[in-house]
Parts: C-alpha cells; sequence; structure tokens
C-alpha cells in the first residue's frame, strides 16, 4: 500500500489516510478468487431444477431416468435434508425460521414462486447435468396464486401456508391468512398529536420490489472426505452463518463443515443467507466427488435476494412554524414466499432522524408468491423514509420553509428518544444538515426543466459476535486474521487500525479472512458491522500484542513489567529505569520470542457494543424531458457522518455506491410479474439497474462526529447512504415539474403520464 | 453442436442446406450466442460467416454503397466516408451495445434476428436500403422493409443469407438521423427508435423523405405518411407537428415491460420531430 496522503495536524499516523487497496490490482487484474474460481480435482457440476409455477402442490417427483443418465453422480430433492420444527431464532438484524428455510433451500409439500428449487443433480458436465434436469418428472397440482402485497392481505385470497395465523394481534384470528405478523410501535399521544397540528398531510406510497444486483452471482465448491468432513468455498457475506444453516439443514456437526469465504463480487445483504450451499454439500457427499455450482443470472432474480415491495401510508402533522408534532404511519411490505419482510426495522427508522413528541407505526408483514426477500443495504430502511421523507418535503412547502431548515429545527440530537426506544448519544444529524447548507451545490442556481431535492437518512448500525487473532512474525512483521468477509476494503481498514495502535508501517502487516476453523464464531459483514466490530477487536489483538511484548522484554531484562512500555513501535525500559537497556523492535521482541514463554498471538474475541447510528443528508438535482417523462439526475452531494473515516475513499465508495443504487431503485428497477405469475425481466437487459453513464460524478463529504464506544470512532456507514436517494430524486422531481410521484420506480412512461395528467388540470410546471 | 467456417457465400448455402432447420448462421453471435446460453435456441451446426471475404467489405459503386452483412459497428464507424454519406445508419448501426459488443454485431445479425426493436434495421429502412440475399437459387434483392414479418420471422428461406446491404447513392442536400428512446443512457433496447432520411430541392423544399419505426408494432415500420407530410413542404415546426402525428398514427404497439402503448404512441411523435429536425440541418449542412 502506497500513496498515503496525511491531512495537516491529524493525531494519527495511518487513520485518514487514503493508501491503495491491497487487494484492489488483483480484482481489477482477474487474479483474485470468486466464488466461482476454485476448481477442484474430480470437480463435478451442479445445477438446480426449478419450478416453473409460482405456486403448485408437489404431488410427486421421479428422479429415476435422471438418475440412470450416465454423467449423472447424484441428485437430491428435499427428502436429502431433514425437516425442520418451527422455531424462530434470532440471525443478526432479522429472526429465521428452520422450517422455512429448508423449505426455501428446496421446496417439499408445496413449490411457492416460480424458480423455488424442487431438485438438484451434479454431473461430469454442465450438459449432461441439464439433460438430467429434463429427466426429473415433477407432478404439480397447480394452484391460483398471488404477487402483490395488497391483493395477498385480502380474505379470499389464495393461500400460501395454510396454518399460518397473524401473530401480533389481540385477539389472535381464528382463521389463517396470507399475514404473517403485525407489528406496532409508538411514543406519545398520536391523536392529541395532530390534534395540535396546524398543518397535516397524508399520502400514500408504493414500492416495487428491487434486487441487490451483486454482479458476482452465488457461486460455491463443496466436498466431503470419506470420513465426513466437508469443506465448502462460497462467495458469502458470513461463512459462519452458512456454517451454521447447513450443519443444521443436513443434521451435520458444526465441527464438520470448513467455510471458506472466496473473494466476493458484492452482497449489499442478499449472501447473507443460503440457497447453493446446503445442496452443494449434500450433492458432494452423496456423489463423492466435489460439486461446484453457480447461478445464472436469471436464477439470482428470480430465486434470490430481493427486498421487499411495499405500500405504505404516511400522515405527518406540523404547526404553522414547522415544528413537527404527530407522524404516523401504516407499513405494507411483502416478505416473499416466507414470512420476514424487514417491516420491523423500516418501522423503527422511519421517522428516527426528527424529534416528534407524538408517533404511530403499524407493519404488516404478508406472504405472496415471489422469492422470499433476504436483507438488502439497510433493510426496509430507504422503503420507509422514501414515504416520510417526501411527505417531510410538502411539508416545508407549506410551511414555508425551505426543506433544510424544516429538518434542522425538527432534527434528532443527543438526547432524542427516538419512537423505537432508545435516546440517541451523540449523533450528527444536525452537522450533516449544515455542511449541506454550507455547500455549493445548495446555492448552484437551477436551469431549465431542472429540480433540486433533498432528503435525510437512517440506520441504527449493529455489532456483534467478533473473533480477530494477530501473530507476530519471527521477523517483527505481523498477521492479522478477521472473520467478516472484506466486501467494501475491510483489510485495508483493519491494517491501518492495527498499524496505528502499533506504530508499524501499513507494508508490515497482512491481513487475511480466517476460515471457520481458524477462529472463533464471527458475526457476518452486514449491518455496517465489519469495520467497526471487526475494527474494535483488531485494536483490542493489537493492544494484546503491546502487552506481551512489553513483558517479554521484561523477562529479558529481568523488569517487572509495570517497568516496560511500548513506545513507537518499540518497547523500552520505563519510569526510574528508562535508557537502562537499548529500545526493542518488534523484530527484536519476535526473535526472543521462544525463549520467553512461546508464540506472540493476541487474540480477541468479543460481543462487540456500542455500534451508533449514522446520519446523512443528501441533495439531487435532476433535469426532466418534458416530452418523455425521462428523468436524469444530473447532480448529487451525499453528506454523511462516519464517525470516524479510517480509510476516507472507502468510506466515499460507500456513500457513492449507496447512491449509485438508490438511483436505480428511484428511477427504473423493478420486478415485472405476467398474469401468469412469472417474472419477465430476469436479466440486466430489462432489470435496469443504472449504468455508468447514467449517473454523475457522486460527490461525498464527510461528517465525522466520533463514536464514543469505538477506539477510533467508528460508526457503520455502509447503510444509509442508500436510504435518501429515492426520496431525494422524488423531491427534485416535484420541483422541476410541480408534479409529486408516489410510485417507485420514477420511470418515463409513469412520469409522463403523472405530467400530463397534471397537464390537464393545469397543475405542472413544464 | 458443429462449428463451421466456409470461406465462401456458395460453401454457407450449402452448408446451411445439408444442415436443414438444425443450421444456423452467426455474424457477430451478439445475439445467438446469448440465446445457445440461455437455451432459448439449440442449433446442430453454426455457420460463421464471419470467415467469407465478400461479407465484410464496403464498397462505393457510382454514389451507391455496398455494406457486407458482416462488417461490424467498429468497422462502419470507421470507414473513411460512409459515416459523412450515411450518418444516420451509423450512428443507428453504432448504438448497439458497447465497444465491446461492437466489435462484433453486424446490422445483417441486426436485421436477421428478428427484434421489432433492432436499432440498425428503421434507419436502412428510412435509407431505402436494399438487402442482397443469396441462396440455393442464386441472389436477389429486397427492401429491408419486407424482410421482418413478425418477431423472429423472416421472409428470407432457413437456407438464403444476406450478402450485403445496398445503400443508394444519394443527391445533393440529403442526410439522414436515427434517435431511439431507452430509459437508461446505453446498454438498453429501443422502446421506441425512429429513422428519418431526407432530400432539400435547392429552394429548401423537401424533395424526398423516408421515416421509419421501431418497437412500435411486430416489425419496424415504414411510416409513407410520413412522406406525404414532408414532401414538397419547408420543414418547419407546423411540418413537425404534422409529422410528429403521423408517426403516432401509424403506430400498433403492445403493452410490455418495456413500456405502454400510450407512451410508445406519445414518444414515436416526440422521436420523429427530433429526428427530422437533425436529418433537416444535417442536409442543410449545419451539422
Ligand atoms: C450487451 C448487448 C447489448 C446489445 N445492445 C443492442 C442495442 O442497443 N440495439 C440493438 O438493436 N441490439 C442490441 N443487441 C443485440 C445484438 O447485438 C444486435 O442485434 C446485433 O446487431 C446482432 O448482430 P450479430 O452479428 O452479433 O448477430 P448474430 O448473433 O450473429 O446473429 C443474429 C441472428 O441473425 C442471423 N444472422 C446473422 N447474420 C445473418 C446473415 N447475414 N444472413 C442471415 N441470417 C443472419 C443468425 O442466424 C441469428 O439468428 C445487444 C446485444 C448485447 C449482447
Amino acid at each position: 500500500m502506497q500513496e498515503k496522503v496525511k491531512e495537516p495536524g491529524s493525531e494519527f499516523t495511518h487513520i485518514g489516510t487514503r493508501p491503495v487497496r491491497p487487494d484492489g490490482v488483483d480484482k481489477v487484474t482477474g487474479r483474485a478468487r470468486f466464488g466461482a474460481d476454485l476448481s477442484l480435482p474430480g470437480q463435478i457440476t451442479g445445477k438446480v431444477l426449478r419450478s416453473p409455477h409460482p405456486h403448485a402442490r408437489i404431488r410427486s417427483i421421479d428422479t429415476s431416468a435422471a438418475e440412470k443418465l450416465a454423467g449423472v453422480k447424484a441428485v437430491v430433492t428435499a427428502a436429502d435434508f431433514k425437516d425442520q420444527p418451527s422455531e424462530f431464532v434470532p440471525a443478526g438484524e432479522m429472526m429465521i425460521n428452520y422450517r422455512d428455510v429448508v423449505r426455501n433451500v428446496m421446496a417439499r409439500e408445496k413449490v411457492l414462486f416460480e424458480g423455488h428449487p424442487v431438485a438438484a443433480v451434479a454431473a461430469t458436465s454442465a450438459s449432461i447435468a441439464k439433460q438430467a434436469l429434463k429427466l426429473i418428472k415433477v407432478d404439480y397440482e397447480v394452484l391460483p396464486h398471488v404477487i402483490d402485497v395488497r391483493e395477498a392481505m385480502k380474505p379470499d385470497a389464495p393461500l400460501l401456508h395454510e396454518d399460518m395465523i397473524t401473530q401480533g394481534m389481540t385477539p389472535a384470528p381464528t382463521k389463517p391468512s396470507n399475514i404473517a405478523k403485525r407489528i406496532e410501535i409508538g411514543l406519545g399521544d398520536i391523536a392529541a398529536g395532530f390534534a395540535a397540528a396546524d398543518i397535516v398531510i397524508e399520502r400514500e406510497f408504493d414500492t416495487k420490489p428491487v434486487h441487490q444486483g451483486y454482479i458476482e452471482p452465488h457461486a460455491c465448491s463443496a466436498t466431503v472426505s470419506e470420513d465426513g468432513q466437508a469443506e465448502l468455498w462460497v462467495s458469502t457475506q458470513g461463512h459462519w452463518i452458512v456454517r451454521a444453516h447447513c450443519a443444521r439443514l443436513l443434521g451435520w456437526d458444526v465441527s464438520k463443515i470448513r467455510v471458506t469465504a472466496a473473494e466476493i463480487g458484492g452482497g449489499f445483504g442478499g449472501k447473507t443467507v443460503v440457497y447453493l450451499e446446503p445442496i452443494a454439500l449434500a450433492l458432494a457427499k452423496k456423489s463423492g466427488r466435489p460439486v461446484k455450482m453457480v447461478m445464472t443470472r436469471e436464477e439470482v432474480l428470480k430465486a434470490s435476494g430481493p427486498t421487499s415491495g411495499a405500500h405504505v401510508k404516511v400522515k405527518m402533522g406540523a404547526k404553522k412554524d414547522g415544528t413537527l408534532v404527530a407522524a404516523e404511519a401504516q407499513l405494507l411490505f411483502q416478505a416473499g414466499a416466507f414470512q420476514g419482510s424487514p417491516v420491523q426495522p423500516a418501522a423503527m427508522c422511519a421517522f428516527a432522524p426528527y424529534d416528534i413528541a407524538n408517533v404511530k407505526l403499524v407493519g404488516y408483514d404478508v406472504v405472496s408468491n415471489r422469492p422470499k426477500v433476504a436483507a438488502y443495504r439497510a433493510p426496509g430502511g430507504p422503503i420507509a423514509e422514501f414515504a416520510v421523507e417526501s411527505v417531510v418535503d410538502e411539508l416545508a412547502a407549506k410551511v414555508g420553509l425551505d426543506p433544510i431548515a424544516l429538518r434542522l429545527k425538527n432534527a434528532a440530537k443527543q438526547g432524542t428518544r427516538a419512537a423505537y426506544g432508545p435516546k440517541f448519544g451523540p449523533v450528527g444529524f444536525v452537522e450533516t444538515l449544515e455542511a449541506a447548507e454550507a455547500h455549493a451545490h445548495w446555492r448552484t442556481p437551477l436551469g431549465k426543466n431542472q429540480g433540486r431535492g433533498v432528503a435525510a437518512g437512517f440506520w441504527f448500525n449493529i455489532g456483534g459476535e467478533t473473533s480477530v487473532s494477530l501473530s507476530l512474525n519471527e521477523d517483527g512483521t505481523l498477521s492479522l486474521t478477521a472473520g467478516t468477509p472484506d466486501i467494501g476494503g475491510l483489510r485495508a481498514s483493519l491494517c491501518m487500525m492495527a498499524g496505528e495502535e502499533l506504530s508499524v508501517g501499513l507494508d508490515k502487516i497482512r491481513v487475511q479472512i480466517g476460515d471457520t476453523g481458524q477462529l472463533g464464531y464471527n458475526f457476518l459483514t452486514g449491518g455496517s458491522r465489519a469495520t467497526f466490530s471487526s475494527g474494535m477487536a483488531t485494536v483490542e489483538a493489537a493492544r494484546e500484542v503491546k502487552r506481551e511484548a512489553c513483558k517479554r522484554a521484561a523477562k529479558m531484562w529481568e523488569l517487572p513489567v509495570e517497568a516496560v512500555e511500548y513506545v513507537d513501535g518499540k518497547v523500552r525500559p520505563a519510569g526510574p529505569n528508562a535508557g537502562k537497556h537499548e529500545p526493542m523492535t518488534l523484530a527484536q521482541v519476535a526473535a526472543i520470542a521462544g525463549k520467553t514463554g512461546g508464540p506472540i498471538v493476541g487474540y480477541s474475541r468479543i460481543n462487540a457494543h456500542g455500534a451508533a447510528p449514522s446520519f446523512a443528508t443528501h441533495l439531487c438535482d435532476v433535469e426532466v424531458d418534458p416530452e418523455t417523462g425521462k428523468a436524469t439526475v444530473i447532480r448529487y452531494t451525499a453528506l454523511q457522518d462516519a464517525g470516524r473515516a479510517i480509510h476516507p475513499s472507502y468510506v466515499e465508495g460507500q456513500y457513492q455506491g449507496g447512491v449509485a443504487q438508490g438511483i436505480g431503485w428511484a428511477l427504473n428497477e423493478e420486478y415485472i410479474y405476467g398474469p401468469d405469475g412469472r417474472m419477465q425481466n430476469a436479466g440486466f437487459l430489462d432489470y435496469r439497474v443504472p449504468v455508468a453513464s447514467d449517473l454523475p460524478m457522486i460527490d461525498t463529504v464527510i461528517v465525522e462526529v466520533p463514536n464514543p464506544s469505538h477506539p477510533y470512532g467508528v460508526r457503520g456507514v455502509g447503510e444509509t447512504p442508500i436510504c435518501p436517494p429515492m426520496a431525494a430524486v422524488a423531491n427534485a422531481i416535484a420541483n422541476a415539474t410541480g408534479v409529486r410521484m408516489t410510485d417507485l420506480p420514477m420511470s418515463p412512461p409513469k412520469v409522463l403520464k403523472a405530467l400530463d395528467d397534471a397537464r390537464a388540470k393545469g397543475a405542472a410546471k413544464m | 453442436m458443429r462449428y463451421e467456417a466456409p470461406a465462401t457465400v456458395d460453401q454457407a448455402v450449402a452448408l446451411l442446406s445439408a444442415a436443414g432447420p438444425d443450421g444456423r448462421v452467426m455474424a457477430g453471435g451478439t445475439d445467438l450466442l446469448v440465446q445457445v446460453r440461455t437455451d432459448v435456441l439449440d442449433p446442430g451446426v453454426i455457420i460463421d460467416i464471419k470467415g467469407i471475404a465478400e461479407l465484410r467489405q464496403i464498397t462505393e459503386e457510382a454514389g451507391a454503397f455496398r455494406v457486407g452483412a458482416a462488417v461490424t459497428g467498429a468497422e462502419l464507424k470507421e470507414h473513411p466516408k460512409l459515416k459523412s454519406v450515411w450518418p444516420g445508419v451509423v450512428e443507428a448501426a453504432n448504438l448497439i451495445g458497447s465497444t465491446q459488443v461492437q466489435g462484433r454485431a453486424t446490422m445483417g445479425g441486426n436485421l436477421c434476428n428478428g427484434s421489432p426493436a433492432a436499432d440498425s434495421v428503421p434507419a436502412l429502412i428510412a435509407a431505402g436500403a436494399k438487402a442482397v440475399i443469396a441462396g440455393p437459387k442464386g441472389r436477389r434483392e429486397v427492401a429491408v422493409e419486407d424482410v421482418m414479418l413478425a418477431p423472429r420471422k423472416l421472409s428470407i428461406g432457413r437456407d438464403e443469407i444476406i450478402t450485403a446491404f445496398v445503400l443508394p447513392a444519394r443527391p445533393a442536400r440529403s442526410s439522414d438521423a436515427y434517435l431511439r428512446f431507452i430509459p437508461r443512457t446505453e446498454m438498453d433496447i429501443a422502446v421506441v427508435g425512429c429513422g428519418v432520411s431526407l432530400t432539400l430541392g435547392a429552394d429548401g423544399t423537401c424533395t424526398a423523405a423516408r421515416l421509419a419505426l421501431g418497437a412500435v408494432a411486430e416489425k419496424p415500420l415504414l411510416v409513407t405518411a410520413a412522406q406525404d407530410v414532408l414532401v414538397g413542404k419547408r420543414i418547419d415546426e407546423a411540418v413537425l407537428d404534422k409529422l410528429g402525428a403521423a408517426a403516432s398514427a401509424a403506430c400498433r404497439p403492445i403493452d410490455d415491460k418495456r413500456g405502454t402503448k400510450e407512451f410508445r404512441v406519445k414518444i414515436a411523435a416526440v422521436l420523429a420531430r427530433r429526428v427530422a429536425q437533425i436529418a433537416l440541418e444535417r442536409a442543410e449542412g449545419k451539422q
């Protein structure tokens, strides 16, 4: 790593500098090994047979003809996976039910979405595997299906799970429905709040399911030895999670499975669950051969991810001076085939940026015949915040305040109680608003057909179980092993924190992501936790190395350990003994390690507490073509509190990436279904993520309000940036056209129609 | 799957005849290979025509251009003269895909893939281009608008190949243009495409004009009404509005994942006006 640019006056040597990313060159030259890049001797190919129907009962599956095909080495169906009791267990930010997980991996009684796996084969070539899939006979009883969330909630809707009784209702319903759960959170007295409001705005919003859109499809290789020891190489955000799920679904001991996280080509939350992994292990075990499985893009879109589509109602009340006094929302979230939409976190963060005394949120988690949703960057947040930030924009206009001023007036600060319970510690929302107000973007005049939008964003961030080991090598260099897969530049950030702590050059520390056999449990890279949690553990491990180095020198020098200190990468006698011995470098300490007690290793295993939320303010300019309805984002600035930016370029990359995905969500991305319940746009041609030329340079401003719970002040930064863009774009379109868009995506046909309707009523600005 | 790379048109036609319905011509393969990979097609014999010299040439014959059917988009752009005479045809072909795709994609493949949204086809139709077709019975020429019948359905036989496109000689003060509407800026399929070719008289009135639309019907359409709107007129705002109305009236689109009927009909008018304006400025020598 070179090209270190240090800010003058910084208290740090490494923190806040921008060394070149150590894994970057391998990634751009093709040397890096991703999920599909491992090839083992004797390896064969696994493929999945998927349901063509969105909803059907499986009467029977006959795999005999496929098994007889030359080259086919194994066939598995639901019978190869242990059924699981219905029981909710915590899995990071969400709860999971293994009864659903096992059915999502391989359909049992019914198929519940197009693309639902029903069987899998492993064969000596991909074309034989494909041929074998065609030989599997599945007898389906096709059932009526339901796609839309509000349709799915109707009493006469086709039932996905005949035994699903809505949780969270008193009294509990007696009849099953597609509504898995009702949740409610609140503060104060909502009726009194609205009674005290001078202005009330109520709007309804729709959002479509959108996919995480990682470029690398799901991929893994599995091998099982004769004595039942399994190895799995996989593109994942959390290999300990993969190990736990696979062990459970296969009924194997956790210790029998070693999982290695490959380099990952994007995850965004979508690689926190298992799809192919248990199947590959089952096929490997049955065939006795290593099995590689790689999804096609069509499989990725039809059977993994996405996040929920939703229908959201928001009502907010303000005083004439702009003080927000009441806020209410109803969130109907589509979970896909199995329950577990992110409606809870959506409700929790909906009004979190504001200090409002009276808040009520009601959410519903609803199943329908679509792929089960997976986490996607700030799960649920962008949906709720799109709705809320759109209404806040309208309120600002109504009371005659600019959108930044209204937000400043009501911004959550240290001590503000959030509707979801806690009082905030030091948070940087006000600082991001002030930075936005001071930014040249905010004052730049707009041209013809252009508009400007402001929106805020919030995400909680999490900590969790983390293990890191740091070995002092015999030449004084250091090897750091962490367990949270590196997606956004984690290895470099950990290297910088260890280097800072030990006063060692970054080229002396090599960071790797260890496999599940090398460290204690690590929760996954998600919830914006990796730099926060693994960073915290890294600092602890580095401090242990320093203490140990002092101990070893003390032993050599025959001094009490308190009489030795670690300064500038060296150990030296301290206090009254200062100067008695020449300071020892880490290399010298390493050289005496054997004689003084053996290898020096710092090992930290923690449950990282004290994760702190990150707030953002975004500014967006669009230009709308009045004749085609096409909105083009022409300028964008993301301002966000990072706590402290360890490596500012990566932090900026997170801001830019979130904005790019958010603009796609705002303008063009959506799942399109035909009346047959089949997805019509399962490819990147018609599932329109933005291409590079669709986006302006996304400007960033890093605000730093340190998190007091982290040794370097780190907050998570990866999720907040995807929360504001949809509202920022919608608010900019409203500003340009006079038309408020409430239905995502704001694609040209929809914008043109809304514009034409408004023109007919004389309500458009263009 | 067998791969053949004939060196002459006759060999290609013979291979194609022998293969029967199992045979497929491949030019750039940017449609064909994608369809094979996604299991849409499973041809037994692939007959690669890129090795046939005559199909890779651009020749000028008395002001007319003969463009080999397997000439790539990148080669079209690099030709010293073609772009100045037929800027609309070249810009339409150059809209296909990305730099990588441009190195392979051909106008022959674009037409024979049989998509109503193919970008180069409305430009070729507006240009009045003819397709030269070779088959077991020899060669013939067909107007480009008569090649495609419906999605994936062509009027040419399974054992025929397109060898070249002939772009007619141009009078002075002629030009053409092509625009498409897509929701993104590139790497997308036209929601509507529109090509216009026109010639101006010495006094600035339009003496000849052709307008074609893509993605608004089961095949790319030659809008004959556009000719009546433009010819004999000076092209001003009022004429452009009429042209837009004629373009909209010719549409018979469907609602699909890429756009609604209503939207396509409106956009056809918008594009027709914009494209005619560009072609006009080019014919006037302003661009
Ligand atoms: C990433 C990407 C982006 C794309 N973007 C666009 C776009 O923007 N606009 C657009 O219109 N298209 C686009 N396409 C589609 C495709 O690139 C074009 O249709 C291209 O012109 C096809 O040409 P080709 O030479 O590659 O055809 P091939 O794939 O070789 O052939 C296509 C079909 O035509 C037949 N064929 C080819 N040549 C002949 C011939 N001379 N005689 C008879 N039959 C023949 C083949 O048998 C096959 O059925 C894109 C494709 C990709 C992969």
